[in-house]
């Protein structure tokens, strides 16, 4: 015990800003692989630097805080304090593996955002839904339904090896919906997401999402479960 | 039993769970019940439904604490939503279109389990008791016997104001947070609840209640939800209503020891 707290300090007095000081891996904010405008008019500017800089920090910062104290705990045989951390560390945990997802799920027009699927996840769309529209009719229509916050999610079953569409609650990641769902595209409808520009009208946010969905994310995704 | 077309016949006979919902019109139910009746005496089917209340003060008196754009919006759109998505289930479901809003929301919670109608009819009802909750110029101290009732649960009024911050800023996703008088403990407690439950399902008696969706504060203060619930606190909060509540309340719930002389 002594001896880490001595690594400690002579890590932190060398400056090393090491994130695993104590074994425990933190995280930081990824940067978006985008411009925050360029997104525009599917999704505004205003609304990706909030959403990034803000609501993901956020999400960061607790899980992080939430992930110390949980360590702390452990340490020390804690028992409630262990049990007590675990609905932060779900809900601000999930917010950060959601959102570096959907960072991922959109690309600008140029960068061949709102492209159709080709190649197998293609396939597979029209094979589970009949078509892309039928899909994105589907996920429209749970993501309007869904109420409160939460995400509308497409994902593959990596066992039964079929597409799935899901909403989950909060920041419920897909995986507790099913142990083998991978998500493919997730798309965020709690209110900050769209609010600042669709207003109380998700459904038409809903709909432009797809001008900007990264199709290419999706199927590098799909093609690693289901070769 | 059904309603509407039979409910018409049975009603001289004063059975007010049998009146339909009233709309939010100025005359009593029973009375419009009767102007029906005289004037039209082949029973037609009268169905009334929930009306968009206002709230009690014009869209833009909370300004610039809540702006008129945001009351507009939320009450104009999500509130005015609600009651039409529940106008259009109670359509359908005669069972339920029968219920008052306390028992309707009560119904639909089923115990945990809710029916589809809940979200909407309690949405409906929290909303109308936000609006009431809140009253230009606001904010400051409660007086008298509702401050008093405030030491004795919490301790100190800053005590209280600091758990009802506490659980709002503790809330995940969406939510509201509530003063509310406890019926079997006899206490004020703060409760925060998630998406549409209010404490009516459990029984209690709401005292103060504060929207925190994103879409309450979202175009006024974006992701800051503690300057939102400060504010509210400091500015919006209607004391007057929470005490006329709270006067209310005390018609059902015995908070006090009865002063029993020694003999």
């Amino acid at each position: 015990m002594a001896l880490r707290t001595l690594t400690r300090k002579t890590l932190g007095g060398v400056g090393l800003g090491f994130q695993q000081l104590r074994g425990l891996q933190t995280f930081s904010l990824p940067d978006l692989p985008y411009d925050y405008g360029a997104l525009e008019p599917a999704i505004s500017g205003e609304i990706m630097q909030l959403h990034h800089q803000k609501h993901h920090q956020t999400y960061i910062t607790n899980y992080n805080k939430a992930l110390e104290q949980l360590e702390d705990a452990m340490n020390k045989g804690d028992s409630s304090t262990v049990v007590k951390l675990q609905s932060a560390i779900k809900f601000n945990g999930g917010g950060h593996i959601n959102h570096s997802i959907f960072w991922k799920n959109l690309a600008s027009v140029h960068e061949g955002g709102g492209e159709p699927p080709k190649g197998s996840l293609g396939w597979a769309v029209d094979t589970n839904f009949g078509s892309l529209e039928a899909l994105v009719q589907k996920m429209g229509a749970e993501g309007a339904a869904l109420q409160g916050s939460g995400w509308v999610w497409l994902g593959v079953d990596k066992e039964l090896k079929k597409l799935v569409i899901e909403t989950t609650a909060n920041q419920d990641p897909l995986v507790t919906k099913g142990p083998t769902l991978v998500p493919l595209i997730g798309i965020d409808v709690w209110e900050h997401a769209y609010y600042l520009q669709y207003k109380n009208v998700r459904p038409d946010y809903l709909k432009n999402i797809w001008k900007v969905i990264n199709w290419k994310y999706a199927s590098e995704v799909y093609e690693k479960e289901c070769p | 039993m059904a309603i509407c077309g039979t409910t018409l016949n049975t009603i001289s006979v004063f059975r007010w769970h049998w009146v339909p919902i009233y709309c939010r019109s100025n005359i009593s139910p029973c009375q419009q019940q009767r102007r029906e009746l005289r004037g039209a005496q082949r029973a037609s089917k009268v169905k009334a439904y929930y009306g968009l209340k206002s709230p009690p003060y014009k869209l833009d008196a909370l300004e610039p604490f809540m702006s008129r754009r945001t009351l507009e919006r939320h009450w104009g759109d999500h509130h005015h939503d609600y009651v039409e998505g529940l106008n259009k289930q109670l359509e359908k479901n005669d069972i339920l279109y029968g219920y008052t809003m306390n028992e309707l929301i009560k119904v639909t919670y089923n115990n945990g389990n809710p029916l589809p109608e809940f979200n909407n009819a309690a949405q409906v009802w929290n909303h109308d008791f936000f609006w009431e909750s809140m009253q230009p110029g606001g904010g400051k101290m409660p007086m008298l016997g509702l401050l008093k009732q405030i030491e004795k649960d919490f301790g100190s009024f800053t005590n209280f104001r600091e758990k009802f911050t506490e659980a709002a800023l503790t809330l995940f996703g969406s939510g509201w947070v509530w003063l509310v008088l406890k019926r079997n403990q006899k206490q004020l407690a703060v409760v925060k609840t998630s998406n549409a439950i209010n404490p009516l399902v459990w029984d209690d008696i709401p005292i103060i209640g504060l929207d925190m969706w994103e879409h309450a504060y979202y175009l006024d203060y974006k992701n800051d939800r503690g300057e939102y619930v400060n504010v509210f606190m400091n500015h919006l909060v209607s004391w007057n209503a929470a005490a006329a509540r709270m006067a209310r309340a005390q018609a059902f719930v015995n908070l006090g020891e009865p002063k029993i002389p020694v003999a």
